[in-house]
């Protein structure tokens, strides 16, 4: 953790194929962002992308940190996992699309609605992967527009 | 269409958030897959599902849902449980199926959350 210049930094680790916790991380960045005076609708739409981030981790890498930035203008989540890496992001990005497993589909998840339900929380959304190495996110919401509903 | 009301029409039992019981709610949606209602839930929705884990009460708290109600004879596992306790998310469990327990509520003129596609048709 790191406080300077009215900039607060925090890293979380995430590691794959643990369910249970996931989610963890949304919690935790949602009541940092509540102590703020940020407004709610920010809040949600960076709580739902967190939530995403963190389950494609679980779901689908090794580990994974996030690495959650705030400064006075905008809130950036950087999210690089260790896994298998996306062969084709503009097939990933297609709501519907999914290589989730049975066993995630069963616990609620793997609709194929996660990486698009990034973006479209998102004032702003990088991703990049390489196949075999893993994935990078980078998403930002901007605190001094209403950006997306 | 308070939750005491909606715990009348479904037969349902309360089991957590019982201070929420004269709470209102607007509107409600149901569905057992989490990703879908992380994508079209609004805050304050009533959600109803037959997912009984802990990433249930999770998506709630995540989306801002004002209640869950467990449909089918569910129930929400330990760690969900303790989960809405700490979120202070009501918990109603039925046993009616999801159709009907929708369609109770529906009928009652609890209004969906509705996508695009649902305004154009």
């Amino acid at each position: 953790m790191t406080e300077k210049e009215n900039v607060l930094t925090r890293e979380f680790e995430i590691k794959g194929k643990d369910f249970s916790r996931a989610g963890n991380i949304s919690s935790k960045i949602k009541e940092i962002l509540q102590e703020t005076g940020i407004s709610n609708s920010i809040i949600r739409r960076a709580a739902i992308a967190t939530y995403e981030a963190e389950l494609n981790v679980v779901m689908y890498a090794n580990k994974g940190i996030l690495y959650f930035t705030l400064d006075p203008d905008s809130i950036r989540l950087k999210i690089d996992d260790e896994g298998r890496g996306i062969k084709d992001i503009s097939l990933a990005m297609k709501e519907g699309y999914s290589t989730a497993t049975e066993e995630y589909r069963e616990m609620g998840f793997g609709a194929g609605m996660g990486l698009p339900n990034i973006k479209k929380n998102a004032d702003k959304f990088k991703i990049s992967s390489i196949l075999g190495k893993g994935t990078s996110l980078e998403i930002f919401f901007f605190l001094n527009n209403s950006g997306a509903s | 269409m308070t939750l005491k009301e909606i715990i009348r029409l479904l037969q349902a039992e309360i089991i957590c958030g019982e201070s929420h019981i004269d709470d209102n709610i607007e509107f409600a949606g149901g569905s057992d897959l989490m990703s879908d209602v992380l994508a079209f839930a609004k805050p304050g929705i009533l959600l109803l599902t037959g997912l009984s884990n802990s990433q249930s009460v999770r998506t709630a708290d995540i989306i801002e849902a004002k209640a869950i109600v467990y449909v089918r004879g569910k129930k929400p596992d330990p760690e969900g449980l303790k989960l809405a306790k700490k979120k202070d998310i009501p918990i109603l469990l039925t046993d009616l199926m999801m159709y009907t327990a929708c369609g109770l509520l529906y009928s009652h003129n609890l209004s969906g959350v509705y996508s695009e596609s649902d305004k154009k048709s």
